[in-house]
């Protein structure tokens, strides 16, 4: 069936995000592992908006486009202050309070 | 093209809005624009002016909250059951709004003083209440992720907003980071949940996720990776780590917000997510959160024992607490349909009594930090020579807080231990013990500073009196005689939980 392609397609999307989120050091790329995550669930629901014949995945999708960016702008604002702050985007060196 | 889509629109008829029930809503959104206009058109030494119309517009929208409480008739229902005013809304809309007011308070002197950007602190801080007070209402996926980012997007910017410290943009960008990767995930859970159902309603997902769906593996993912997305939010063990770090180098008044309103909304979530929508899969919910809590309990304790500065003390102390609440969920659905009445019940008057308190807490470390300059544990010493108001308010709360009775948080812990030992199931059982032994250790470190407080000397011998400014001491007042009337007439929250539970619980 073709919705299982889609479905092992944003699998993949969603494990490749995750260990770009976890194994990157550089911030920018970090932001763009996340977007990969946030794409492989809008595969997700619209392939399953088009299997259930329900419009709303798609208005679900159309919403976490929205949100990613706005998410996104964010996050690189926060990645220039931590440029001017410390001279790198290396997200390890961004450490002097240990959890 | 154009053309197609307007021909198409010609049959579009407006559904009804009931806009007193969106009334709450529009106060704080008409703040937000007048909160704007103030911070565009005024000179810079007005800009003060923006924390009075913040404040005023938030116990503004407590008016049309009051007159939908004794409104009649069924709680209404907006956009196709995706927003719904209920009493279980409308309990914590009020509290968001209380909490949000209180922060303003705690706000005005700390970011007038020193800091920059006075007007777009209080946009954000409203922009995040408004996020708040919808996610109370939402029934629906979409509304609530739409309201979660709502919520969450202004708050990692006020977690950065010391941005020209290190530590202060440190704090912005651990708290972003995992809350965005978190998000994804929380995400992703969810398309699972729409695609095995067919529907982003909660009442839909609830009829559906006891059948066939229910049963399959992939049903499980979608509703524990839902969660993780707002567990982080609450700050459960494993997904703490953002906390202490961001707690301490946020600014104190946003560390107050994040510590009780932002939590409280992520709790508001999950309640509706479990109550509502998985309700039916509660075998599945049960053993994660029962390890959860006992994990985050356990860990937030061990951990604030050892801490010497009182905000990373109260990061902690605020994970532990994020596990006591969290612990009645591992009894969902086992037991009669009374037990998971008391256990909403119980949870939502743990949230109104932690908020109130740990604000308090918050708004006597912000006015003794503005004279000690310091965060240590240390510095407090002898605070009761010179500042006796300051350390009794404290003692009230730190009492709170650990469940001394009469103060107002053993009545609350009380209740959610009933909730829990009622079920009559082992896991509730020892959910129950490892409750009351996190009790006991949270003792420990709540005593500490008031030993510190009332028995050690003062550290450099200088004994001036405090000067609290004015907002300081209406918001320790607030909390305080709050702390103290919920304290020895418990029945109100009671009955205000209650009320909540009644519109939520019913929803099967």
């Amino acid at each position: 069936m073709l919705l299982n392609q889609f479905l092992i397609l944003a699998a993949i999307l969603f494990c490749t995000g995750v260990y770009g989120v976890i194994s990157r050091r550089n911030g920018v790329l970090v932001l763009m592992s996340i977007e990969l995550i946030l794409n492989s669930v809008n595969i997700n629901l619209v392939a399953f908006s088009a299997m259930n014949d329900s419009i709303s995945g798609q208005v679900f999708a159309l919403f976490v486009i929205a949100v990613a960016a706005a998410e996104v702008g964010v996050g690189l604002a926060i990645v220039l202050a931590i440029f001017r702050n410390y001279r790198t985007v290396d997200i390890d060196e961004v450490d002097l309070m240990k959890g | 093209m154009l053309a197609t889509i307007f021909a198409a629109a010609e049959g579009f008829v407006r559904p009804d809005i009931d806009w007193h029930a969106l009334a709450p809503e529009l106060v704080v959104l008409a703040t937000f624009v007048v909160v704007l206009l103030v911070d565009v058109f005024t000179e810079e030494h007005s800009r003060w002016t923006a924390s009075s119309f913040a404040g005023i517009g938030l116990l503004g929208a407590i008016v049309p909250l009051l007159t939908l409480a004794v409104r009649d008739g069924d709680p209404a229902s907006l956009f196709g059951g995706g927003f719904v005013v209920d009493d279980f809304s409308l309990v914590l809309k009020a509290l968001f709004l209380v909490a949000g007011y209180v922060t303003v308070l705690v706000s005005s002197n700390q970011i007038a003083e020193g800091d920059y950007h006075e007007g777009e602190y209080y946009l954000l801080l409203l922009a995040s209440i408004f996020g708040m007070m919808t996610i109370s209402s939402a029934r629906d996926l979409i509304t609530i992720f739409v309201a979660f980012e709502m919520l969450s997007i202004p708050t990692y910017m006020l977690a950065a907003w010391r941005k020209r410290a290190q530590t202060g943009i440190e704090a912005g960008m651990k708290y972003y980071l995992i809350g965005v990767f978190a998000t994804g995930v929380m995400l992703y859970g969810m398309s699972l949940i729409y695609g095995g159902t067919g529907s982003t309603l909660l009442s839909e997902i609830g009829a559906h996720i006891g059948g066939d769906f229910g049963q399959e593996p992939v049903a499980v993912v979608g509703i524990l990776f839902t969660l993780v997305g707002f567990l982080f939010k609450v700050s459960a063990v494993p997904f703490h780590n953002w906390a202490p770090d961001t707690y301490e180098g946020a600014p104190t008044p946003v560390t107050a917000f994040l510590s009780v309103a932002s939590k409280s909304a992520g709790f508001v979530a999950i309640l509706q997510l479990v109550f509502l929508g998985f309700f039916g899969r509660a075998d599945v919910v049960r053993p994660f959160m029962f390890v959860l809590a006992v994990a985050t309990m356990t860990v937030g304790n061990m951990i604030a024992l050892r801490q010497t500065n009182i905000v990373r003390m109260f990061a902690y102390s605020s994970v532990a607490q994020a596990g006591f609440i969290l612990v009645p969920l591992s009894v969902i659905g086992a037991g009669s349909a009374d037990t998971a009445d008391q256990i909403l019940s119980s949870m939502v008057m743990y949230l109104l009594v932690y908020t109130v308190v740990n604000l308090g807490a918050f708004a006597v470390i912000i006015s003794v930090s503005r004279r000690t300059g310091s965060g240590e544990i240390a510095s407090w010493g002898g605070l009761f020579t010179y500042a006796p108001a300051l350390a009794v308010s404290m003692a009230v709360f730190l009492f709170a807080l650990g469940g001394i009775p009469p103060a107002v948080g053993w009545f609350a812990k009380f209740q959610l231990f009933t909730a829990v030992v009622k079920a009559d199931t082992t896991l509730g059982y020892a959910a129950g013990v490892a409750m009351a032994v996190n009790s006991v250790i949270s003792l420990g470190y709540y005593l500490g500073v008031m030993r510190t407080m009332f028995m050690d000397d003062v550290p450099d011998g200088d004994t001036t009196p405090v000067r609290v400014p004015p907002a300081l001491v209406a918001a320790v007042g607030i909390t305080v005689v709050a702390t103290l009337v919920v304290g020895f007439l418990p029945g109100l929250v009671g009955d205000l939980a209650d009320h909540a539970t009644f519109a939520l619980s019913l929803g099967e």
